[in-house]
């Protein structure tokens, strides 16, 4: 038979092919961080011998595609990054495995992790999601423009001081914008800021009883503030800026402040990228003396969902990615202030990046400010700062985010976006179950 | 004629085919009717069971789905205007004999080939972002404050966006009827005095009904469904201002994960094609019996 050659040779192909080592297929967002992470994951791969096969998209797509795929139970993925909205959320669906090797593995020493940041990743003290950065809100803002204004910025400002640092910081002709501020509609975009300033305002999304809660005066003096600073010292399409936007208008020296994430400190004081890196100070988010400062609290996090096939394998590289050894090799190979920040407390105890970080004690002091299971000022039924951790808040924080937009975009006045919003979001509770 | 054998062996020749093209048809149907009276959502799994009506009360109570629906057939109505009107404009200068058709031509037809997303994101960034597009620049040169054209006029933007990418598939068939009129009728025409626009008004226009009536039902077709301009450029916002009632069964079936309600929502977007179909081909299928 002439083809037997062939066969065997095929044969022992497959043999090969399935006695060589796993391969673990992990989803990831498409920010530097994790971008980096990918370039180093050839230190894993040579140590350990297990193949890595990247599947790398952008925020909102990640998101409906890890979701559908474990809803689904489609079992692409052996690695997903999530946030910590979905980690709670799914580990009580029992979708996702709990992290117990990483737990007990005293060299990982999972009590180094920030308190705020591990619990937003545990359900009933398990851990089920490590994370690989975390991070708040703060000010960022323009030492050299506010001096000009003849403003001084306290280190924890009220909402009062910033209205009047903004409108005084504001040149339209030289096309400089007082503040940026998210515009963009979205959960995780426009309603991630909005939501996180409505607790300095003492609002709530629902009251104990899930009723929506966009009918009360709190609600309306938090928009009613942000749409009034916007009009006055915001940049033109406001509606249309998102995180990367504003990134890039605070890097051209468009804008006097902006209260966005603490990752972006790293960015806005780079000098390859900025052009105003030597003139950016930071300050928490401003408060209305309530109690509750307008910060959020987020960490991107690798989970392995229980239809994974290498649980083993996917453990060891999620202990190798959120390691202190991980951390040491950044710093070692790009520099103390590229490491990924806000996951761990020995990082901020480090003196190399204290040194390298300027903005590290502000990023510190924002996350432990930030409190998942008391995000404001009146007693709420659910958990999460800038999110309301049910699996319905998606939808429902989308919907209300374009209304918002459309607020700030001026097609509808802030009282008819407060009464749609609040149509919407009790017929989506109903429906759901949470309003009887 | 054939025989009553050949009708049969006939028959069964194309049954395979007719059956293959059926369940591709029918299976996708009947799942979404399924699904639409189902209790199903992707991330709550408490929610299962038979719904009866309620997928659908929820999908036409939604707050925006009158104005979905308002969204859907103006942008229907505003894209078809520009693309036969300047499709018709197109078309009666490339018959003209001019230097370089060939290239203008290629020229005149290649937006149909730029990807619906790309295209969208193309308009967006280069052309209408009033801080970084053409547009915004033009303004600024005339000393005008450059309009934000997604905010300020999302739905005339989409329309914009989309018009631009139909027209060449109008003017291409327009152009092509066009061509098949005599040229005798023409000169026949002008040589009994017939003005331009006397010539434009009862020789070519008739002529150019059905390839007219052609452009508008498959337009219509590909129209009701247009999704990814949305996407890319307003996200069906601000508030509903873009929102046509494709983007709504995607809000509702995919950014939701309610699988329930997104079907009710497709059904009821078939439905409402069908409705449409039915009055275009009273209205406009009379020229094709002819």
């Amino acid at each position: 038979m002439k083809l037997t050659p062939l066969f065997v040779g095929a044969m022992t192909l497959a043999l090969v092919g399935s006695a060589s080592a796993q391969t673990l297929t992990i989803a990831t967002v498409n920010n530097g961080d994790m971008i980096r992470m990918q370039g180093l994951s050839s230190a894993f791969t040579e140590e350990t011998g297990i193949q890595l096969n990247w599947v790398v998209l952008e925020e909102n797509t990640l998101r409906q595609n890890v979701t559908t795929d474990i809803a689904t139970n489609g079992g692409q993925y052996d690695i997903m990054t999530i946030g910590t909205y979905e980690a709670p959320i799914w580990a009580k669906q029992n979708w996702l495995k709990p992290l117990d090797a990483l737990s007990a593995d005293a060299e990982y020493d999972v009590d180094d992790l920030l308190p705020a940041i591990r619990g937003g990743l545990s359900v009933d003290g398990k851990l089920y999601a490590a994370p690989f950065y975390g991070e708040s809100s703060f000010i960022m803002y323009r030492k050299d423009l506010m001096e000009k204004a003849g403003l001084t910025m306290p280190d924890a400002p009220t909402w009062e001081f910033i209205g009047e640092a903004a409108r005084a910081m504001t040149d339209r002709a030289n096309d400089i914008n007082g503040i940026c501020l998210r515009g963009k509609a979205g959960w995780g975009e426009n309603m991630a800021f909005l939501t996180a300033m409505s607790n300095s305002f003492g609002a709530r999304w629902f009251d104990e009883s899930w009723k929506p809660q966009f009918d009360q005066p709190e609600w309306k003096s938090t928009l009613d503030t942000y749409l009034s600073l916007m009009a006055d010292a915001g940049p033109a399409g406001a509606s249309s800026n998102g995180f990367n936007e504003n990134l890039t208008l605070f890097q051209q020296g468009k804008c006097g402040m902006w209260i966005d994430a603490t990752v972006a400190a790293s960015f806005v004081t780079n000098p390859n990228d900025s052009t105003v890196a030597d003139k950016v100070g930071f300050a928490q988010a401003p408060d209305n003396g309530l109690g509750k400062r307008g910060n959020w609290l987020w960490a991107w996090s690798l989970a392995i969902p229980a239809s994974s096939q290498n649980a083993d394998a996917a453990e060891q590289f999620i202990n190798w990615a959120t390691s202190k050894d991980y951390l040491a090799l950044v710093a070692e190979k790009e520099g103390w202030a590229n490491v990924p920040p806000g996951t761990r407390t020995s990082l901020y105890e480090n003196p190399d990046y204290q040194a390298a970080a300027p903005f590290a004690a502000m990023t510190l002091a924002s996350i432990d400010s930030a409190d998942p299971t008391h995000p404001t000022v009146k007693p709420v039924p659910y958990v999460g700062v800038q999110f309301v951790a049910i699996p319905e808040f998606a939808g429902i924080g989308t919907n209300v985010g374009q209304l918002f937009s459309a607020a700030l975009a001026g097609q509808m006045s802030a009282d008819d976006a407060l009464a749609q919003a609040q149509e919407a979001t009790t017929r989506d509770m109903t429906r759901a179950g949470y309003i009887k | 004629m054939a025989t009553k054998q050949t009708r049969a062996l006939a028959r069964t020749m194309m049954a395979p085919a007719v059956i293959v093209l059926f369940i591709w048809m029918i299976v996708p149907l009947v799942m979404t009717l399924w699904f639409s009276f189902q209790n199903y959502s992707l991330i709550n799994p408490m929610m299962t069971g038979f719904a009866g009506w309620a997928n659908y009360v929820y999908v036409i109570g939604d707050p925006s789905f009158t104005q979905s629906l308002i969204n859907t057939l103006i942008l229907v109505g505003g894209v078809l205007l520009i693309t036969i009107v300047g499709g018709t404009f197109l078309a009666l200068l490339l018959d003209q004999p001019i230097w370089g058709q060939g290239i203008l031509r290629i020229l005149v037809i290649s937006p149909f080939f730029v990807m619906p997303p790309v295209a969208a994101l193309i308009w967006k960034n280069g052309f209408m972002h009033p801080g970084y597009g053409m547009l915004g620049h033009l303004w600024k040169f005339f000393g005008l404050q450059p309009v934000d054209w997604f905010n300020q006029y999302p739905l005339f933007s989409v329309i914009v966006i989309v018009a631009w990418q139909w027209l060449p598939f109008a003017t291409l068939i327009l152009l092509t009827a066009l061509q098949s009129l005599s040229e005798e009728q023409r000169e026949a025409a002008e040589m009994d005095g017939a003005n331009a626009v006397n010539r434009f008004r009862y020789i070519i226009m008739p002529h150019m009904a059905r390839a007219i009536t052609i452009v508008i039902l498959i337009q219509t077709i590909f129209l009701l469904g247009i999704f990814a301009e949305i996407r890319v450029t307003t996200g069906g916002g601000p508030g509903y201002a873009s929102t046509n009632i494709a983007f709504l069964v995607f809000r509702t079936g995919i950014l939701s994960n309610d699988i329930g309600a997104g079907s009710a929502g497709g059904v009821v977007a078939v439905i409402i094609a069908n409705i449409v179909a039915i009055f275009l081909m009273r209205a406009v299928g009379k020229n094709l019996d002819a």
